[in-house]
């Protein structure tokens, strides 16, 4: 029996500055480890969490220069799911009509960008983009305890 | 809060190991490719980078990697990598790196897999 009880939350305000996606993704490790998810599960969270944090701080052109992140530990009394928002307050993009998200390979100042959200989608079990133009977005990315758990606590999960 | 990357390297006849320690980001990035570039100037047109010391990675230093991959495809030349985690594995798998350039469990087997590629 599985269930989406918030057994642990964490929030935290990064402001756009260098490394600031290193202190972000020492929070994701530190949830994960409480969820005792193993240490590879644990590296591909911190990954997601980093690519999150740059395209927020490279993209958004949000106002206030911040990042707004919440983890949460979910569960029916054992942590089965962990689920990340990663929220800006900048210009957003499409399909409201803001600017086109930058595709794998855009070559921005010189070098090939543009992979953070492809990343995102391949480390995690399930990723959420809201994003209106000049509302901000907000990624939401999850991912299970164990990869054993799969679609079945995803499910359970979902209702 | 900084995270820098440090940098060696061996040079052995013809081509060159270099050993990454610390987070790949966009300074750790340049700092690989200035060392890259400088090698390919001596001469060396096989580069293993060795990425036992590197734990996390970001999108724009893996960029820059390939930036060194275009430079060495365009020379010639080889670049491989080796001692990956599982997760940077994955990561340079998503970006399509596995298609350009060589990636080994360990430095032996990247050494004996560079030279017979040469």
């Amino acid at each position: 029996m599985t269930g989406n009880a918030v057994l642990r939350e964490v929030t935290l305000t990064l402001p756009m500055l260098p490394d600031m996606e290193v202190a972000a993704s020492k929070t994701a490790t530190a949830m994960a480890e409480y969820m005792q998810m193993t240490p590879d599960r644990i590296d591909e969270v911190r990954m997601a969490v980093i690519e999150a944090c740059i395209n927020a701080f490279e993209h958004s052109h949000a106002p206030d220069r911040k990042v707004y992140m919440t983890f949460e530990v979910l569960g029916g009394g054992e942590p089965e799911l962990l689920r990340i928002s990663v929220r800006d307050t900048g210009i957003g993009f499409k399909p409201a009509g803001g600017r086109p998200a930058p595709g794998p390979g855009t070559r921005i100042g010189g070098t090939k960008r543009g992979w953070g959200l492809k990343i995102i989608q391949g480390l995690m079990d399930s990723v959420e983009i809201d994003s209106n133009a000049g509302g901000g977005t907000t990624v939401v990315m999850s991912k299970r305890r164990s990869a054993g758990a799969d679609s079945r606590e995803a499910g359970e999960l979902r209702r | 809060m900084t995270e820098s990357l440090r940098v060696t390297v061996e040079r052995q006849e013809g081509f060159a190991i270099v050993y990454t320690e610390g987070y790949i980001n966009n300074q750790g990035g340049e700092e690989i490719a200035r060392v890259a570039y400088q090698l390919i100037d001596e001469g060396r047109k096989i580069l293993l980078l060795n990425l036992n010391g590197t734990k996390i990675v970001n999108s724009i230093g893996i960029s820059i990697l390939i930036e060194i991959i275009e430079k060495m495809i365009e020379i010639d030349g080889k670049l491989g990598f080796c001692n990956l985690t599982a997760t940077i594995a994955k990561t340079f798998e998503i970006m399509g790196l596995s298609q350009y350039a060589q990636i080994f469990p360990d430095e032996a087997q990247a050494l004996a897999g560079l030279r017979t590629s040469a």
